[in-house]
C-alpha cells in the first residue's frame, strides 16, 4: 500500500494552469522530492496533499484512504512552510507544542514531546526566545521542531531551505535527511534545485507545465533521462544535447554511424563523460574555461552548437584553441529531435 | 569660528528654517492657547465695568459644586463605555468577514467605510430623520409591529443611547479599516499552518489572529477614547444636549458655557478637565499598555 497516491489530480485557477492529470505514488518511508523549474507546480502539488488546496479533479489517498474531501487536520500530515510560517508572538516553545496544545494532549507528553525535540535539533537554549530573536538556520529549525513533534507518518516541506546561505543549507540538508530516516518518515519534499533533489531524494519526481516528465530514481534519472528536458535540468553543468546533423557536419565517423537518421536524432552526452585527446574525436574550438577548483568547465563551439567538457584540475588555453573531443559511446543518449524524448534502442 | 564650525551654523540656520513654518503653527494654535487657557482659568470673567481678576481656583470650585458638570461627565463616561468596546468589536468582526473569501468584499469595504467619508453634519441628519417621532424609519418599522409611538430623542432615557449608536455606526468602519490593513499583512501561511495542526478557526484567533492585532487594537482604543471625548458635531444637529442636559458631553458643555453663556473663564477650568483626563489617558496607555502589547 502506498504511503501517498494521486491518481489524475487537477488543478487550475481560470486560465491560469496549476497541475493537470498527475498520477503518482510512494511507499511509506521514503524521501520523495517533487523537482522542476519555478512555476511548474511543485507547490500546488504539494498544497494539494496538504488539503490546503481543493483538486478540481481526481483522487488523492494516504496510507490507502481516500483524502481528497477531507480538511488539512484530518490527513495526520505535517508540514514546513518555505517562509516558516512560526508565529511572532509565542516562543520557541510555544510554537514547537502549538499543534499539540490543540489536541489538548497531555502535560507530560509535551514536555517529553518537546524535550526530545529540542535536542534533536540543537534547539534546547532557545526555547524561550521568540522568532525573531533566531537566525535564519534556528528558525528554520523550530519550523523543523513544530512539524516532527507529533510524528505525523508524513510531512511535507515547500523549499524549506531555500533561505540559508550555502553552508547552512548543505548541513541542513544531511540533518533533514538523517532526521527522516531515524523517525521513518515518508517525505515530500519541495525543491527547484535539482542538486538539492539528486542529494536527499529516495524518489524525484520531475514536472514541467503542471505535468510529471519522469517519475524516477536519482540514479535513473542521471543515467536514463526520460527526455530532453530531463537531461537538460539534472546535473551540474547538465548534459549536452547536440542535434544530430551538427555532429554529421563537424565528424566523418559520427556521419557514418547516424547515417540517414542524422536530422531526427539528438544526441545527449554528459560532460564529465567527455575526453579531450583522440585523433578521431569531434573537433571543437575552446570558447571559455569556467574553474571550479577540483574541475573546470571548458565550454566548447561545435557547428553553431555549444557543448560543455568537464575535466580534472585547471586547464589553461587560449580561447578559440582547436580541440579534439572523444567519448564512449556507451555513453551516448539518443533522444528523437522533434519530440525530445528518449530513443530506447539508442543506436544501432 | 573655523570653516567647518561656519557650515555647521548653517547647517543649522537652514534646518531650523525649514521647521519654522511648522513650528510657528503649532505655537500659535496648539501650545499658546493651551497655556493661554491654563492661565485664564485662574481669572474671572470681565463682566460689564467689573474687568477680569484672579480669583485662584475658585473657578475649580464652582466645577464642584455644579451639578450639570457632574452631569455631563458621567453622560461623557456612558457615551465612551457605550461606543467604544462595541466600535471595536464590531470593526473587528467586519474587517475579520471582509479579509475572508468571499464575493464582492470590494463593495462591502467600501460599504462599511462610508459612515468615515460622510461628513458628520449630513450623518447626523440622517439619523435625524431615522429617529424623527411618528413618521421617522424606526417608528415606521416599529409600528408596523404594534410596538406604541417614542420619541426616541425627546425622551432622557433613549436620547444618550440613540448618540451612542449613531457614534458606533460611524466608527465601527473606520476602525475596520485598520485592523482590515493588519490582517492583510500577516502571512496566510500562519492560518494554514494552523489549520493543519488542527486548530479551530475560533482557537487560531484566540491564540494567533488576536494577539498579533494587539498593537492595531492599542492604536483603535487611543482613537476611540479621545473620539469618545472630541464627537460633538451630532450633539449639535441632533440634540443640542437636551433634553434636560441628558444627552450633553464635556465638549458640548465647555462649548456651551465659552460661546452661549459667555462665561469664559468657567469654560477655560473646563478645557483644563478635558485636557487633563485625556493627558491621563495617553501617559496611562505608554506606561501600561505599550510593554504588553507589542510582541516584538
Ligand atoms: N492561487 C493561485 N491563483 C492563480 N494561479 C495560481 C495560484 N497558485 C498557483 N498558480 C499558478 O499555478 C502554477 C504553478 O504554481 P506553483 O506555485 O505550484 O509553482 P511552483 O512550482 O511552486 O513554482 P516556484 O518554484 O516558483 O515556487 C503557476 O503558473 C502559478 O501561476
Ligand atoms: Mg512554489
Amino acid at each position: 500500500m502506498a504511503a501517498i497516491a494521486l491518481e489524475g489530480v487537477s488543478k487550475a485557477w481560470g486560465d491560469s494552469r496549476g497541475v493537470d492529470r498527475i498520477s503518482f505514488a510512494t511507499q511509506a518511508g521514503q524521501f520523495l522530492v517533487l523537482l522542476g523549474p519555478s512555476g511548474c507546480g511543485k507547490s500546488t502539488t504539494l498544497r494539494l496533499i496538504a488539503g490546503l488546496e481543493q483538486a478540481d479533479a481526481g483522487r488523492i489517498f494516504i496510507a490507502g484512504d481516500d483524502v481528497t474531501a477531507l480538511p488539512p487536520s484530518r490527513r495526520h500530515l505535517s508540514m514546513v512552510f518555505q517562509s516558516y510560517a512560526l508565529f511572532p508572538h509565542l516562543s520557541v516553545a510555544e510554537n514547537i507544542l502549538f499543534g499539540l496544545k490543540v489536541r489538548k494532549a497531555p502535560a507530560a507528553d509535551q514536555r517529553r514531546g518537546l524535550a526530545r525535540v529540542a535536542e534533536l535539533l540543537g534547539l534546547a537554549g532557545l526555547l524561550e526566545r521568540k522568532p525573531n530573536q533566531l537566525s535564519g538556520g534556528q528558525q528554520q529549525r523550530v519550523a523543523l521542531g513544530r512539524a516532527i513533534i507529533a510524528e505525523q507518518p508524513v510531512c511535507l516541506m515547500d523549499e524549506p531551505l531555500s533561505n540559508l546561505d550555502a553552508q547552512l543549507r548543505n548541513e541542513m540538508r544531511r540533518e533533514l535527511r538523517a532526521l527522516q530516516q531515524k523517525l521513518a518518515m515518508t517525505m515530500v519534499y519541495v525543491t527547484h534545485d535539482q542538486a538539492e533533489a539528486m542529494s536527499m531524494a529516495d524518489q524525484v519526481i520531475l514536472l514541467r507545465d503542471g505535468r510529471i516528465e519522469q517519475d524516477a530514481t536519482p540514479e535513473e534519472l542521471y543515467a536514463r533521462p526520460a527526455s530532453t528536458f530531463t537531461a537538460r535540468f539534472i546535473g551540474t553543468p547538465p548534459m549536452n544535447v547536440i542535434p544530430g546533423t551538427v555532429l554529421a557536419r563537424v565528424n566523418p565517423g559520427w556521419a557514418a554511424r547516424l547515417g540517414a537518421r542524422a536530422a531526427e536524432i539528438a544526441i545527449g552526452i554528459r560532460p564529465e563523460d567527455i575526453r579531450f585527446g583522440a585523433a578521431d574525436g569531434v573537433e571543437a574550438a575552446v570558447a571559455g574555461i569556467e574553474y571550479l577548483g577540483a574541475d573546470s568547465v571548458v565550454t566548447c563551439a561545435l557547428g553553431d552548437a555549444v557543448l560543455a567538457v568537464r575535466a580534472k584540475g585547471k586547464l589553461r588555453g587560449p580561447a578559440g584553441e582547436r580541440v579534439r573531443l572523444d567519448w564512449d559511446p556507451a555513453a551516448t543518449h539518443c533522444f528523437d529531435q522533434a519530440g525530445g524524448q528518449r530513443l530506447a534502442q539508442g543506436l544501432a | 569660528m573655523s570653516a567647518d564650525g561656519s557650515r555647521r551654523f548653517a547647517a543649522n540656520v537652514h534646518g531650523w528654517l525649514l521647521v519654522l513654518p511648522a513650528a510657528a503653527l503649532l505655537v500659535l494654535f496648539t501650545h499658546y492657547p493651551t497655556v493661554a487657557t491654563f492661565l485664564r482659568s485662574f481669572f474671572s470673567t470681565a463682566k460689564g465695568a467689573r474687568g477680569s481678576a484672579f480669583v485662584g481656583v475658585d473657578n475649580y470650585r464652582q466645577m464642584i459644586d455644579d451639578p450639570i458638570f457632574w452631569q455631563v461627565l458621567s453622560n461623557n463616561a456612558y457615551f465612551a463605555l457605550g461606543t467604544i468596546p462595541v466600535s471595536i468589536g464590531l470593526a473587528l468582526l467586519m474587517a475579520i468577514w471582509v479579509n475572508g473569501r468571499i464575493a464582492g468584499k470590494g463593495w462591502l469595504r467600501l460599504a462599511y467605510f462610508t459612515p468615515t467619508v460622510l461628513p458628520m453634519i449630513a450623518v447626523a441628519n440622517i439619523w435625524l430623520f431615522f429617529y424623527t417621532p411618528q413618521y421617522g424609519l424606526f417608528e415606521q418599522v416599529l409600528s408596523a409591529f404594534g410596538v406604541p409611538a417614542h420619541n426616541f430623542l425627546g425622551s432622557k432615557d433613549t436620547v444618550l443611547t440613540c448618540l451612542i449608536i449613531v457614534a458606533i455606526w460611524k466608527e465601527a468602519g473606520f476602525f475596520m479599516i485598520f485592523y482590515l490593513a493588519a490582517l492583510q499583512q500577516m502571512s496566510p501561511n500562519l492560518a494554514e499552518a494552523a489549520a493543519i495542526e488542527g486548530a479551530s478557526r475560533w482557537h487560531f484567533f484566540r491564540r494567533v489572529t488576536f494577539p498579533l492585532l494587539m498593537p492595531t487594537t492599542l492604536f483603535v482604543l487611543v482613537n476611540a477614547i479621545i473620539n469618545s471625548f472630541r464627537l460633538v458635531d451630532h450633539v449639535v444637529v441632533m440634540t443640542r444636549g437636551g433634553p434636560d442636559n441628558a444627552s450633553s458631553l464635556l465638549l458640548y458643555y465647555i462649548y456651551e458655557v465659552g460661546f452661549r453663556y459667555w462665561d469664559s473663564a468657567y469654560a477655560a477650568a473646563l478645557t483644563m478637565v478635558l485636557l487633563a483626563l485625556l493627558a491621563l489617558f495617553a501617559v496611562g496607555q505608554f506606561l501600561f499598555m505599550d510593554r504588553k502589547v507589542h510582541y516584538r
